[in-house]
């Protein structure tokens, strides 16, 4: 196309207090696309899009708009010039009616000092309509769903006649049906040339609607092509500058007697003869959609699914494994999803952080913790997890993220577990603290644990894991080495 | 009309009725026209100031610094007219006092508008700095004789009665003012774009910030509105007693702020609304007024005022959640 693109940044760059969140960033959206912008956390893109909305003023380089230069937007050029940000937080007034919410970007710009109702509630049904959705216009909007908002966020940027709609991450919070019925919408704005800036690490999404994926990463564009010339491994790659499906996994011993034994576990509706072994060193990945028995599983596995058939062998003897009490007992740890990214007292030491856990074992016979010991054991998990600390005294806000997720990871070990289930390791975190987890998870199998690890990440699962079983409906219907698939093949067995 | 339970207004309309009917029962001279004149009369200052509270508080901003700023207004002004001994009509009294409080509200606005200061600390230095100042450089003695336009003022009589025992009372027109204070401030929140743009900031400042409202603007328009309505309730109080005490007023904020969250305004912001004030103000003026006519020794006012807080506020937020957690 050789005419002028509706937007065009030209090398912009800015940084915040010496920290350079973008740098000489420059791509062009057509009207009428769909453009994907792709990044991990901390990549720069919150900043592009403030620099868009006119939120933030770049530092050097430029936005043009229809041929027009500006060294910055603010926020009411940038509403002016039809640019409409949909905040992840949708940014709405909770407190006023979907009708007001709707039309009160435009009654800014109106230049009407008194507000009409009638005009408000017509201006906001007109809306409603062009994107076929229908909500009680009296409503207030803290009455309302998580897709009803994300709808109002959408139909206020219409209001104004938008004529490139960005949304940060629209989907992350909608069901697999309400992302199914945004997506319409945008294809029908798409089809009424009004442009959309995708902003989404939802990879699969992406290819449905968006004709160009522009990737960036530490705040440079790395990639700017039509996304038919983009697969999902290509993309994880540019987003992330790795290649995930290099293993990290290490070796082990295959010949080792196994740590686990899993043989005819069943339970009715849930589990079907689960067979599989488990070694000391290895790391077994787990592949399944939900309902595919995989949490049912680790829920077994850790004593709180009971199971009707089967059995259980830790060194070769039998175990029950009633309650999680039984697990603990038999060396089984299991770290539920978002364990690993919640639960830490940022403002305390990591000391106290790693012991609150275990506070009974050093408490003494009034009461008096065992101060001593208690720092005596963190600092040897400090030193066993290669925790970059001074001293396990400093407050844990004081370390980067991989460093802290090793802090979490210390108190899940300090019971001294011999086998450690984690479901959904990295749900939530950016991709940088991911691969700290995946390093970490490595570390722990040299250590001759047994892990098993239980995601939704495909490439997670082929970077950490030695063996991979897909289940499917309560069954482990195949068994995949790691690092001999790549996560398109995975995804697509999964769902045959 | 479908009555509306989960409403504070239904909430403190009802405890309204209630404690009329009781009082009433206890002494049925109470149901009359000179009881109703002197609790209108009694509301008409707290009236003023619970206006400009619920402002702020829409706005999701608190102010404290209210009464202090009237009894400035209100002193200063008062001082300066009998100073200068120049004769103005009443209005003139009344635009000076609005004016100096407009100034004090100005100054709340720098702080918390320019500086991005939390407003229950700006406010909470400027109550005292403002009452300081006023004591320590304007003065503390108590001017009696206030100018002629003010004690013209507490003359105009907008109804007037006798009782059959020969009492005369009567409704000044000051209340007038509380009228239209409520009625332009109505058509301010509900009808302007500034007054939506108020419940907007209230509501989300980061959201409006981010579609281009002026939270700053706003902002200043609000502190300074209720620095306005301060200066007016000031200077009518003055002229009613026919006094200007430099000690009055500065201490009834807590009780003016409980008022408007009797009636419904919520301290986070965004939520509030006129006819739940004016509800609150009747009840909180009802019950520091009849509470001897049922003889309950006055020192009981403040506890009967807070466990209708605890009860008028506590009530609907305890429905809320209930039914939240119907919804699952």
């Amino acid at each position: 196309m050789t005419e002028t693109p509706l937007i065009r940044l030209e090398a912009v760059s800015k940084s915040f207090a010496g920290v350079r969140a973008l740098s000489g960033v420059s791509f062009s959206i057509e009207a009428g696309e769909a453009v994907c912008l792709a990044g991990e956390n901390g990549s720069g893109k919150s900043t592009l899009i403030k620099i868009l909305a006119g939120v933030e003023k770049p530092d050097r380089g430029q936005v043009v708009v229809d041929g027009e230069s500006f060294a910055a937007l603010d926020p009411r050029n940038s509403v002016a010039r039809g640019i409409q940000v949909i905040f992840q937080d949708f940014s709405l007034f909770p407190n006023l009616t979907v009708a007001e919410n709707i039309a009160f970007s435009a009654e800014l710009t109106s230049g009407h000092r008194l507000v009409n109702r009638r005009r408000v509630r017509a201006l906001a049904q007109d809306v409603l309509k062009r994107i076929a959705v229908e909500i009680p216009l009296d409503a207030r909007v803290e009455t309302l769903a998580v897709a009803d908002k994300q709808l109002v966020a959408i139909a206020r940027a219409l209001a104004l006649d938008a004529r490139l709609v960005i949304m940060d991450e629209p989907t992350t919070a909608l069901t697999e049906r309400e992302v199914q019925s945004l997506l319409a919408i945008i294809r029908r704005l798409k089809a009424a040339g009004v442009a959309v800036l995708f902003v989404s690490h939802k990879l699969a999404e992406v290819f449905e609607v968006c004709e160009k994926i522009v990737v960036i990463r530490n705040g440079e564009v790395v990639s700017d092509k039509p996304a038919s010339e983009f697969d999902l491994d290509s993309l994880a790659y540019h987003m992330t500058g790795r290649h995930f499906s290099a293993s990290v996994a290490r070796p082990f011993d295959p010949e080792a007697p196994a740590l686990l034994e899993v043989e005819g576990l069943g339970r009715d509706g849930a589990l079907d003869d689960i067979g599989f072994a488990l070694r000391p060193g290895e790391v077994l990945g787990i592949a399944g959609l939900l309902g595919s028995g995989r949490t049912a599983l680790a829920k077994a596995l850790f004593g709180l699914l009971p199971v009707d058939r089967g059995e259980i062998r830790l060194d070769g003897a039998a175990v029950a494994l009633a309650s999680p009490l039984d697990a603990i007992a038999a060396g089984i740890g299991y770290v539920p999803e978002d364990r690993l990214t919640e639960g830490l007292f940022l403002s305390q030491s990591i000391a106290r952080n790693i012991a609150i856990g275990r506070l009974d074992a050093f408490s003494g016979p009034l009461g008096w913790l065992d101060r001593a010991g208690l720092a005596a054991e963190a600092d040897d998990w400090l030193e066993r997890l290669s925790v970059a600390a001074p001293n396990s005294e400093v407050p844990v806000k004081s370390l980067s993220g991989g460093n802290q997720q090793r802090v979490v990871l210390a108190r899940w070990l300090a019971g001294g577990p011999r086998i450690l289930v984690l479901n959904g390791p990295t749900v939530g975190v950016d991709i940088g603290s991911k691969a700290d987890i995946h390093d970490i998870i490595a570390d722990l199998a040299a250590r001759r644990l047994g892990v098993i690890v239980i995601s939704d990440d495909l490439p997670e699962l082929i970077a950490c894991c030695h063996r991979i079983l897909v289940m499917k409906g309560g069954r482990i219907v195949e068994e995949i080495a790691g690092g001999s698939i790549d996560a398109g093949e995975l995804a697509a067995r999964l769902a045959s | 009309m479908k009555i509306d339970w989960t409403r504070n207004e239904t909430l403190v309309f009802l405890v309204v009725v209630a404690f009329c009917a009781l009082t009433t029962a206890v002494d049925p001279s109470f149901l009359s026209l000179p009881t109703l004149f002197d609790l209108l009369r009694n509301s008409i200052v707290t009236g003023i100031f619970a206006i400009g509270v619920l402002l702020v508080l829409i706005s999701g901003g608190i102010d404290v610094s209210f009464t202090a700023i009237a009894a400035f207004a209100m002193y200063s002004t008062t001082l300066t007219l009998v100073k200068l001994g120049i004769d103005v009509p009443w209005y003139g009294a009344f635009a000076l006092s609005v004016l100096i409080g407009t100034g004090l509200g100005l100054v709340n606005a720098v702080f918390i508008a320019g500086f991005r200061l939390p407003t229950l600390i700006v406010t909470l230095g400027t109550l005292s700095a403002i009452r300081g100042f006023l004591l320590t450089f304007v003065g503390s003695q108590l001017i009696s004789n206030v100018p002629p336009g003010m004690r013209d003022f507490s003359r105009l009589v907008m109804l007037r009665g006798t009782t059959g025992e020969g009492y005369f009372y009567s409704l000044p027109w000051a209340f007038a003012a509380l009228v239209l204070v409520v009625a332009g401030t109505w058509f301010l929140l509900y009808k302007t774009l500034l007054g939506r743009k108020i419940f907007a900031i209230g509501g989300s400042a980061e959201s409006a910030r981010r579609i281009g409202v002026g939270v700053r603007g706003v902002q200043v328009f609000v502190y300074a509105y209720v620095g306005a309505l301060s200066g007016l309730a000031g200077i009518i109080h003055a002229s009613l007693a026919r006094v200007a005490n430099p000690f009055d007023l500065v201490g009834l904020e807590l009780s003016v702020i409980a008022a408007v969250v009797l009636g419904g305004a919520r301290l986070a912001g965004g939520y509030g609304t006129i006819t739940g004030t004016l509800l609150g103000v009747a009840l909180i003026v009802l019950v520091s007024n009849s509470l001897i006519l049922l003889g309950i020794p006055s020192t009981w006012q403040s506890v009967v005022i807070g466990a209708l807080i605890l009860l008028g506020t506590g009530l609907p937020a305890f429905q809320a959640k209930r039914a939240a957690m119907r919804a699952g």
